[in-house]
């Protein structure tokens, strides 16, 4: 008898041990599995893919850092950087001042305001496909509005994104019409979490308007502010979307971006290995501009 | 007071500038092929007609696309607010071995963009037999990194006496998670679902990679293919852009007032 409640006693004790443990792993199991199972294991085959010359059915064989030595020398490769990087200059500065500005006015406590935020923020609900038909239809040179209305106020008609000189600069203008959105809702967010007492004991010292602003509310902002510089910068190397349902990547490649060029290479060329190499060094540029971001910041 | 009316005679263009566009599309939908393409373009639907419209349902695909796109973003949003509420219960509440190295693995995938793991995602789900069908489209969105982290940062945020009062009348875990904890986390759960809903609704890239067979198509993806096939049939293009954006709008406006505060508690804004 004593040896059937000892049994039950030692039972009941590694029941009370593993139970928490089963419990905690069975909420938390699923999510990770799929997660990390989706990240992590896909992240280190396509390391090794990059060493090898695969063709998207095959691995291929191995060719250890011929792929990213071949990058190097390729000059398409080169003018995908260059307008990528003209894409982020402009769009990382212009969505995130945009948006500060927009968030500035929409924390004024004005009629109206539950509508203005709406109508900056619907063209980020907006899918790229469908801003890009939009896009195509607006500002088409012959028939497009945009046109139109430039000759009615006596201007000369334009190509915009059929003209190799202004297409990437049209697409940034596109994109943070459909983006500013974001940086403008997180602005918002953080402009109502500065303590009242902050702004309103620097307008009783007599700080004018711009110097509140100045002093007291743009340092507050801070680390919204670099959340945003490092997420939009993330969002523009990775442009593919609004290339793809508009140009292309045309008119003579001038707005084929590094994720397209990463596209055509592996999914239509099928030079998969060659596609994983460009794929990672894009993935360090990415993390080496965040990390020089927060360097920055926090010094 | 003098700085709002000057607010108002800033936001008032800058704000029709921003929906202007999105209106258009909508009239433009209404008006016959020869109307839009008329020079210079009609402003108004003077001829107003249902013909875009028509013309899309009365196709096999464009129905078809519209269908498969709801299932891909039910189920993400399904997997969504499931896997991620409970991941994000547990990893803020629950005590067990290894949760700290599990929690950490899950927010290093953060970091790695999906351009590196398109081309390996690509030929594991080949050898699965998943390319080509909805479910390439689905697997990846059933859970997300950030969605775990919203959800902990939510229930790190409630206070833990509710949950204890629970335990003590003698509630399991699971009931405290399910009676307790859940019905309390409706703004992050809303916040979740939009930005699920957004995605999985708009994503092109992937279903653009894993996709071929127009069975399968997405809307997105159907109406990207359907643009550069078919440039001319500007109103069923409309049509096809309005029934495309029109449920994410309405999503939008009746979760939004949630976004504000869920950006707060959450820390995302930095």
């Amino acid at each position: 008898m004593t040896a059937v409640a000892a049994g039950a006693g030692a039972h009941r004790a590694r029941r009370a041990r593993w139970l928490p443990q089963l419990t905690g792993w069975g909420f938390v199991l699923p999510a990770t599995l799929v997660v990390v199972g989706l990240s992590v294991f896909p992240a280190v085959w396509a390391l090794l893919l990059s060493l090898q010359d695969g063709d998207l059915l095959t691995g291929g064989s191995y060719v250890g850092l011929r792929n990213y030595a071949d990058l190097l020398g390729d000059a398409e490769l080169a003018a995908a950087a260059g307008h990528t990087l003209l894409y982020t200059v402009l769009f990382v500065p212009g969505s995130v001042a945009l948006g500060l500005l927009l968030a500035l006015a929409l924390n004024l406590r004005i009629r109206l305001i539950g509508f203005y935020r709406t109508c900056f923020f619907v063209p980020y609900v907006v899918s790229a496909a469908a801003t890009g038909i939009l896009a195509n239809f607006v500002f088409d040179p012959d028939f497009g509005i945009v046109n139109a209305a430039l000759k009615t106020l006596g201007l000369a008609p334009m190509g915009f994104l059929q003209d190799p000189g202004q297409a990437m600069i049209t697409l940034v203008a596109i994109s943070i019409w459909g983006g500013v959105g974001m940086p403008a809702v997180v602005y918002l967010a953080a402009l109502q979490d500065i303590p009242r007492e902050l702004v309103e004991a620097a307008r009783v010292d007599g700080g004018a308007g711009r110097h509140v602003l100045r002093h007291v509310v743009l340092p507050q902002l801070r680390p919204a502010t670099v959340f945003l510089v490092i997420w939009q910068t993330i969002t523009a190397l990775q442009l593919f979307d609004l290339v793809y349902t508009t140009t292309k990547g045309q008119p003579l490649d001038s707005t084929t971006t590094v994720v397209f060029y990463l596209y055509r290479q592996a999914f239509q060329l099928f030079h998969s290995g060659y596609g994983t190499a460009i794929a990672y060094v894009l993935f360090l540029a990415t993390l080496a501009v965040s990390g020089a971001v927060l360097w920055r910041s926090a010094r | 007071m003098r700085y709002r009316h000057l607010a108002h005679l800033v936001l008032m263009p800058a704000a029709l500038l921003f929906v202007a566009p999105l209106v258009w599309m909508v009239l433009t939908a209404f008006m016959p092929d020869a109307d839009i393409n008329s020079y210079p373009p009609k402003l108004w639907p003077e001829h107003p007609t249902l013909d875009g419209f028509r013309r899309i349902f009365a196709e096999d695909d464009y129905p078809r696309w519209l269908a498969n796109t709801v299932l891909v973003a039910a189920a993400a949003v399904l997997g969504h607010v499931v896997l991620c509420s409970l991941a994000g219960y547990g990893f803020a509440r629950l005590r067990f071995r290894g949760r700290a190295l599990a929690f950490g693995a899950v927010m290093a995938t953060i970091m790695v963009p999906t351009q590196v793991l398109m081309i390996p995602t690509f030929l594991l789900f080949k050898n699965l037999g998943l390319i080509d069908t909805l479910g390439a489209a689905i697997v990846p969105w059933l859970a997300s990194a950030f969605g775990v982290f919203l959800m902990r940062q939510f229930f790190l945020s409630l206070p833990r006496e509710l949950e204890e009062a629970a335990t003590i009348d003698g509630c399991s875990r699971v009931g405290v998670f399910v009676r307790v904890v859940l019905p309390l986390a409706r703004p992050a759960l809303a916040t979740l679902v939009v930005f699920t809903l957004l995605g999985a609704w708009n994503d092109l890239i992937w279903p653009l990679i894993a996709i071929s067979s127009e069975d399968s198509y997405t809307l997105q993806l159907g109406l990207a293919t359907f643009a550069g096939a078919r440039h001319t049939e500007w109103s069923a293009l409309m049509a096809g852009n309005v029934v495309a954006v029109l449920p994410l709008v309405a999503a939008f406006v009746l979760a939004q007032r949630h976004f504000v505060a869920t950006m707060s508690f959450s820390g995302l804004k930095g």
